[in-house]
């Protein structure tokens, strides 16, 4: 439980992560995957509750700089010191801990030996991000904390990252990250925790809760004309379709069986002659589990 | 021993300094600039020749040929309007109005004027037949010491440790507290005092380079020279230099922008800068602010800095001025940790 002034940000959570395991926060921005994370971090004092990490309390004194050792944290909105050299910024680092990783080791993790003796505000928005990670990997931690690691990167600076985070675990660490990417925590996640307004709305491995959806298929249409379009009675009736929504003119169906509802649903608007301007389908993702949890889309929530 | 923290945070310090040329013109630059200015503005070349007017009337141009042999006057006869004009804007020191009595016209609270009243009174007098009944003779000295170089580098060098201690200390913290660099390292296991003292520490190996720079400089280009002992010199600064940084932690404790903090720093030297006698003497204040500019770290450093280059004086001799430096130093820092906001 944290509270800034009358908000809650964060709300009665309760959360397991287990040894081994990639745990994921989604959430938009503002539901309080960053307090969260920053709870566990021992940077922020909850109001109320209990927190554990990897068997310990937080405190203030040599315990919670023992635990420190064994933590990597790389925090959202951290800017590192811009006129030092990725190499003497890891060096710094690594100094910090009693037990590290050579300068070259964790530099061949991010894959930024290339980089090492450039100043910080020579480095693309993905080698900086890869250059906090590694401040965050050196000293080889059992849990390593990513606060939105990829957020505002290109596509290929976030598959570097989900390939360091890949060669981390297999190593046999830990790792609790937030995201507002439904796809990110799809593919790295085995569970995963979705977050509005402070409190958990849902929380499972992501193939349990896409299928809690009751279908794993999402139709979408368009009419060229929205007057003309089947009541949601009619589109419930049509073979495997869960639920139906209205969003801005468009229509999303849920769906069991694509192969069974499409020509169902293409006959339906035939009868009522009314005409498809755009018609998409697409396996059921994390985003449309939480458009069905609140009503909203992740990206303007 | 590269390894251990206070080491590498100690380099990051002094490699995010020198890296920041702007940085290195005010440290090390700016007071040599300041040095070198002043010392050529002011350098001793005495009064030289007073300017003086006579204002058309009887006998005018007989009194401006008796002025004018004096050596250390310059007279012209000038109309009465020009005269007064001269004379009010300071471009003649004195304007003598012909007739019986003769009137000195001239500002009685410049020092440049009243010295031409001595010199004209005495030239004119001495014309009309005065003779000196005392016998005496001149005996002239120019020392190093006495000269205004010779006061102002101790002062320099006390100013360039105020604010490279507060800039250097106030801005490193602040900025890293803005780009919530200070909160990453408060999720490694780094100790604070760690953090703290690698600040401390880089001001040390900066503060012997800026030392030797102001007093190299002021004893090759003017030839000032340190009387006292260097050992207790270095002291001086050491402890002046470690005050000023506990002084600009103390700035830069709760500060969370560099503009919010910028504003504190100048807050905190401007008034040191015009009270605590770096550029002139504090006693030209009146009597009742003496205690308060006395109780300033800055004007204690300058009065001890003074003591040693100037009046060769011993530790005993400046162990009052050196110990409010200290009360200062050690009274910010503790108050500093007390109050500090680490994320």
């Amino acid at each position: 439980m944290k509270r800034y002034g009358a908000l809650a940000a964060v709300d009665g959570l309760d959360l397991t992560v287990a040894t081994g395991e990639c745990f994921g926060l989604l959430g938009p921005n503002g539901a309080g995957k960053t307090t969260t994370i920053e709870i566990l971090e021992g940077l922020t004092l909850p109001d109320a509750g209990d927190v554990q990490v990897l068997g310990m309390h937080w405190d203030d004194g040599a315990g919670g700089r023992a635990l420190r050792e064994r933590l990597g944290i790389q925090l959202q909105e951290t800017q590192l010191a811009d006129k030092l050299t990725v190499r003497e910024t890891v060096d710094l680092f690594r100094s910090l801990y009693k037990r590290a990783h050579t300068v070259d080791e964790v530099l061949d993790l991010v894959e930024l030996q290339d980089k090492r003796d450039s100043w910080v505000n020579k480095l693309s928005g993905g080698q900086k991000q890869r250059l906090s990670v590694a401040c965050a990997l050196v000293s080889k931690p059992d849990l390593l904390f990513l606060d939105e690691p990829t957020t505002g990167l290109d596509p290929q600076s976030r598959r570097q990252l989900w390939d360091i985070i890949a060669k981390f675990r297999a190593g046999g660490g830990t790792v609790l990250l937030t995201t507002h990417y439904m796809e990110e925590a799809e593919r790295l996640c085995d569970h995963v925790a979705i977050m509005d307004h402070g409190k958990v709305i849902a929380l499972g491995s992501p193939r349990e809760l896409i299928a809690g959806l009751g279908a794993e298929h999402v139709v979408e249409f368009a009419l060229t004309d929205a007057a003309s379009a089947p009541d949601d009675a009619a589109l419930g009736r049509l073979p495997g379709v869960q639920r139906v929504r209205r969003d801005d003119g468009r229509i999303a169906l849920t769906v069991r069986e694509v192969h069974r509802a499409l020509p169902a649903l293409l006959a339906l608007l035939q009868t009522r002659g009314a005409e498809l301007s755009n018609l998409t389908t697409h396996h059921a993702t994390l985003e449309d589990v939480f458009v069905a949890l609140t009503g909203r889309h992740l990206r303007d929530a | 021993m590269r390894d251990h923290p206070l080491v590498q945070l100690s380099l990051a310090r002094m490699r995010e300094f020198v890296r920041e040329p702007e940085a290195i013109f005010w440290v090390f630059g700016f007071p040599i600039v300041m040095a070198f200015a002043l010392g050529i503005a002011f350098r001793n070349r005495g009064p030289g020749e007073l300017r003086v007017a006579v204002a058309r009337g009887a006998g005018d141009s007989v009194l401006a040929a008796t002025l004018d042999r004096s050596p250390r006057l310059a007279a012209a006869v000038l109309d009465s309007a020009t005269a007064r004009l001269q004379l009010r804007t300071g471009r003649v020191a004195l304007l003598v109005v012909p007739g019986d009595p003769l009137v000195y016209r001239y500002d009685s609270t410049r020092t440049e004027s009243r010295l031409a009243r001595l010199e004209v009174d005495g030239a004119l007098q001495q014309a009309r037949g005065r003779t000196d009944v005392v016998a005496v003779r001149d005996e002239r000295v120019t020392e190093p010491g006495s000269r205004y170089i010779d006061f102002l580098i101790p002062g320099l060098l006390g100013m360039n440790l105020l604010g490279s201690g507060i800039w250097g200390v106030g801005f490193a913290v602040v900025q890293a507290r803005q780009k919530k660099l200070l909160k990453r390292f408060m999720a490694t296991p780094m100790k604070k005092s760690h953090y703290l003292l690698a600040f401390i520490l880089s001001r040390l190996v900066f503060l012997f380079v800026e030392v030797v720079a102001l007093i190299g400089f002021g004893w090759l280009v003017f030839g000032v020279g340190v009387r006292g002992s260097w050992l207790l010199l270095a002291g001086v600064t050491v402890l002046g230099s470690l005050a000023f940084a506990g002084l600009g932690l103390l700035v830069a404790s709760r500060a969370r922008t560099i503009e919010g903090v910028s504003g504190l720093m100048n807050l905190v030297m401007l008034p040191m800068w015009i009270l605590s006698g770096t550029f002139f003497s504090y006693a030209r204040f009146p009597d009742a602010m003496i205690p308060f500019v006395k109780a300033l770290p800055l004007t204690d450093l300058n009065d001890a800095l003074r003591a040693v280059m100037i009046d060769g004086a011993s530790a005993a001799q400046i162990a009052a001025p050196l110990g409010i430096v200290a009360l200062w130093g050690v009274l910010s820092f503790a108050l500093a940790l007390k109050i500090f906001r680490w994320r």
